[in-house]
């Protein structure tokens, strides 16, 4: 018996009996991050990153939550389970587990760079590492985000000077946050959507110190949006709540960014491929500091991934998950929300 | 290069028409000489011979990146484009910025221009030499220069408007100016520009003028009697010239084609001095005598273009001929700002008192109603022909796509309904995305695959089919899945011709989706025997021989 199943419910644990990040209803779930892929509905049990908890309050509701901080182990039937720094967003966890002396880590979303926001990713030592592989091609290599910062404040300036304002799009629970401080150092009023909003806000109750945005509203003028900053999510992307800004020039901020063919075919005046995801790099860098001795490669790329690090002399394999991109996530909403002819009036992902 | 690689980024960053046609006049105001040629040189086509090629190419980012082969073609096929795969392989620790020196455009198009002959070594020697010189963007620009399929989005009229903010001449004077047969490497902009080289090239064609798709009812285009009407043929538009006793034949896209179709030669006697002929390239049933000519579909004259040798059986199996639509140069005078009803008398004229099975004036068609029309509209496939042109009897001749006095009206797609059975991933816009289908028909109870297609669908829906095919494949071969059948689309095309390349023995014109049939399964899908039975039906009309004098 594997410490760790890869089951069609999600990764379980026979011994503890629990699952982590399971893509459907179970006992016990063991939570990552708050992103919708990670975080679904209908556990009757969670154990998350105390930070984690206000947003699944958020965004699952009510629940039997029990949180934690980093690195304290808690036991299930003799298993140990503990959290350790992501990197990814704000509460964002590797899951460690233990039995035995055999460790296991579920990287779950994860970054190398320290984004100042998110508590800094930590690597663990680890038997079995499974990891997630988003851009787990050597394309991805992420510029140093101050080197974005600077692009996005450059083009803030172009679009203003040619009386436009900027509409930036990031996943409303992670890449907002991010750049707000980048943003706000233009001076420039910030507008958020709905969506960004109420992230915002439960943030900010929860004690982030965030700098201050406002929420657009059927109230909002055409004068106070002039020339602004706005941050909405993809699924206002093209939607006629865009509408009001214009003239607006639109970025887009994920690390997809990266390749021009996603650029255009969004249809956007700028990409920036700012991640929230490891790049290769920060992939090989992680999982060579685990010292695993296997590695499991899942979600994006987890095949060429796998297959490069058993031709560097680790080995790997790859494991299917339902865990999609946040965008993927917030695509399938919006067209949700399109078949219910709410579109107009989305202020909230879920 | 860096000021190029930037104004190319530009253009690719906005689809604004007003702000492409700023980045190229700010770059036009700037650039030197050299460089404003080579621009124009570029973005109409004339890029040098592609001197260095793809496995070249591949095998230098490979060596300096340092990565194996499987894993660049992974990185290709994400990336859908070996210019820009290479450009986010070439490790950042190669850009070394301390010690770059600024090459311009020109200096690595010479370089390019001559490196062909060298051996393998110095060619890769010389591209990491390069890329190590430029930046992510510039390593980009460069490396398309050197593979080609450069697509940058300007059309030749957004470029010559902006050329024209530079320069005190006209746009239509530009546009003439810069077509034809010119050598950037021997022709500085001035001299491009100036009214003596243009006077010097006697090959020297006119800017097409092109129309519009009618957008509103026939009738709205006012009065009939304004209005000549002629079918609109399927070849390539070209152009017939002869000056100085030589004859030259281009086609729309600006290529000479003189060699290819030596059934024009007889023109070079036949033709006076100073001519130049609008009208299509097309490919004609054999044998064509002067009073009658009968079109072949587009598939035979595929036969003839991109062949360097033709064979006597080609000839014969696939003569083309020229329809002849206009006159724009009559006794070396250029007559575009004549009436359209003058130029076609004298058109005619010429044509008349030519004798040859090779060229035929275009049929005017005979009309006094619009509903008449609107009746004669529908044998168009009949005719061979793929609808109608309205032309206003007193209109110029304008250069390039213009509004109000040219409309195409063209006649509804064929269409079939079929299943998406294997699903491949596109390129440039479309990277990453599953976008290029195969799609099969019914025969029995098996699916044999007929066409491909990719474009027809909304953005959003390429997205949903795409993840369709990541939620549904069956088998990975190299780049290509195979499709659970369930995806039922409308294909709509313009024209079937039988191959023998194809499985299901049928080779479609112009296949694209026209509509995502969600209402139907794959059992509703039609069969091999109604694709058949279309290719028979299509065949039947071409056959028919069209006469002059009916029409």
């Amino acid at each position: 018996m594997a410490l760790i199943e890869f089951t069609n419910k999600g990764l379980f644990c026979p011994q503890g009996k629990f699952y982590i990040d399971p893509w459907k209803p179970v006992e016990f779930a063991v939570i990552s991050h708050g992103h919708s892929d990670h975080a679904r509905w209908g556990s009757k049990k969670y154990l998350c990153h105390n930070d984690t908890k206000p947003i699944l309050q958020l965004r699952l509701g009510e629940n039997d939550y029990h949180s934690v901080g980093w690195n304290e182990p808690v036991f299930m039937n003799g298993v140990s389970i503990s959290l350790f720094p992501a990197g990814h967003i704000i509460g964002s966890a590797q899951v460690r587990v233990e039995y035995k002396g055999e460790v296991w880590v579920f990287t779950g979303d994860y970054k190398t760079e320290d984004d100042g926001i998110s508590t800094a990713y930590e690597p663990v030592k680890c038997h079995k590492f499974i990891t997630e592989s988003t851009f787990g091609l050597p394309i991805y290599k992420w510029k140093p985000q101050d080197e974005i910062f600077d692009e996005m404040k450059n083009w803030i300036g172009i679009n203003k000077a040619n009386g436009k304002s900027s509409v930036f799009i990031a996943y409303s629970l992670g890449k907002a946050q991010r750049i707000l401080k980048p943003l706000a150092e233009t001076g420039l009023p910030i507008f958020a959507h709905g969506a960004v909003y109420n992230v915002h806000t439960t943030l900010q109750a929860a004690g982030w110190a965030l700098p201050e945005v406002k929420r657009i509203t059927p109230e909002t003028t055409k004068e106070e949006l002039k020339e602004c900053i706005i941050i909405a999510p993809s699924s206002a992307e093209g939607s006629p709540w865009m509408k009001r800004f214009s003239p607006y020039a639109t970025g887009i901020c994920s690390g997809w960014m990266q390749v021009r063919g996603n650029v255009r075919r969004k249809n956007a005046d700028a990409g920036f491929a700012l991640s929230d995801h490891c790049d290769w790099e920060g992939l090989i860098t992680a999982v060579k500091a685990t010292g695993a001795e296997k590695v499991y490669a899942t979600h994006g790329f987890q095949s060429s991934f796998s297959r490069y690090l058993n031709e560097i002399g680790i080995e790997a394999g790859e494991v299917k998950t339902e865990y999609g991109n946040e965008e993927q996530t917030e695509y399938e909403n919006m067209n949700r929300d399109v078949v219910n002819g709410e579109l107009s009036s989305v202020n909230s992902e879920i | 290069m860096k000021r190029f690689a930037e104004l190319i980024m530009k253009l690719a960053t906005t689809t604004k028409t007003t702000a492409k046609l700023e980045a190229i006049r700010a770059y036009f105001s700037e650039a030197n000489s050299e460089d404003k040629i080579w621009v124009i040189a570029l973005f109409t086509g004339r890029r040098p011979k592609r001197s260095i090629n793809s496995a070249l190419l591949r095998n230098s980012c490979m060596e300096a990146a340092n990565i194996d082969p499987w894993l660049f073609e992974e990185c290709y096929h994400t990336v859908g484009d070996l210019a820009e795969t290479i450009s986010l392989l070439i490790p950042e620790s190669n850009i070394d910025t301390k010690d770059i020196v600024e090459y311009s455009l020109s200096h690595y198009m010479n370089l390019l221009r001559n490196i062909g002959k060298e051996e393998d070594e110095v060619k890769a020697l010389f591209v990491i030499d390069a890329w190590k010189q430029m930046n992510r963007s510039e390593i980009f620009v460069f490396n398309k220069l050197m593979t080609g399929g450069f697509r940058i989005g300007v059309s030749q009229k957004l470029m010559v408007n902006a050329i024209a903010k530079t320069t005190d001449i006209s746009p239509s004077i530009i546009a003439h100016r810069i077509m034809g047969d010119w050598n950037p490497a021997t022709i500085s902009f001035d001299e491009l520009m100036s009214t003596e080289h243009s006077a010097a090239d006697d090959s020297k064609p006119y800017p097409f003028y092109l129309a519009y798709a009618i957008e509103n009812e026939v009738s709205e285009l006012g009065n009939e009697n304004e209005w000549q009407a002629e079918w609109k043929w399927d070849g390539i538009r070209g152009q017939i010239i002869k000056r100085n006793d030589e004859l030259f034949v281009w086609s729309r896209g600006e290529e000479l084609m003189t060699d290819k179709f030596p059934e024009y030669k007889i023109l070079q006697e036949l033709l006076p001095n100073g001519t130049a002929i609008d009208g299509e390239i097309i490919s004609l049933a054999a044998p064509p005598d002067e009073g009658n000519f009968a079109p072949l579909p587009f598939s035979a004259l595929q036969t003839r273009i991109g062949r360097k040798n033709i064979t006597g059986k080609q000839l014969k199996e696939a003569p083309v001929g020229f329809i002849a639509y206009d006159l724009v140069e009559e006794s070396g005078e250029d007559i575009r700002t004549v009436s359209m009803e003058e130029r076609r008398k004298k058109l005619e004229k010429i044509i008349n008192k030519i004798n040859t099975p090779f060229l035929h004036l275009s049929p005017v068609i005979a009309f006094e109603k619009w509903d008449e029309l609107i009746e004669i509209r529908k044998q168009s496939r009949d005719k061979g022909s793929e609808g109608i042109m309205l032309k206003r009897k007193n209109s110029e001749y304008k250069d390039g796509r213009k509004r109000g006095d040219w409309w195409k009206w063209k006649i509804d797609p064929l269409t079939i309904d079929a299943v998406m059975i294997y699903a491949q991933k596109g390129s440039g816009r479309r990277s990453n995305l599953y976008t290029d289908y195969t799609f099969a028909v019914r025969d029995g109870d098996k699916l044999v695959t007929f066409a491909k297609a990719y474009s027809g669908l909304t953005d959003k829906e390429f997205a949903q089919v795409d993840n369709f095919v990541k939620r549904n494949s069956i088998e990975k071969f190299g780049p290509v899945r195979t499709v659970k059948p369930e995806l039922v689309f409308e294909l709509a095309f313009e024209g079937i011709a039988e191959s023998k390349r194809h499985k299901s023995g049928v080779a479609l014109r112009f296949p694209r989706m026209s509509r995502w049939r969600k209402d139907k399964k794959v059992e509703d899908i039609n069969t091999l025997d109604d694709l058949k039975t279309m290719l028979k039906v299509f065949k039947e009309q071409y056959s028919s021989s069209i006469q002059n004098d009916d029409i």
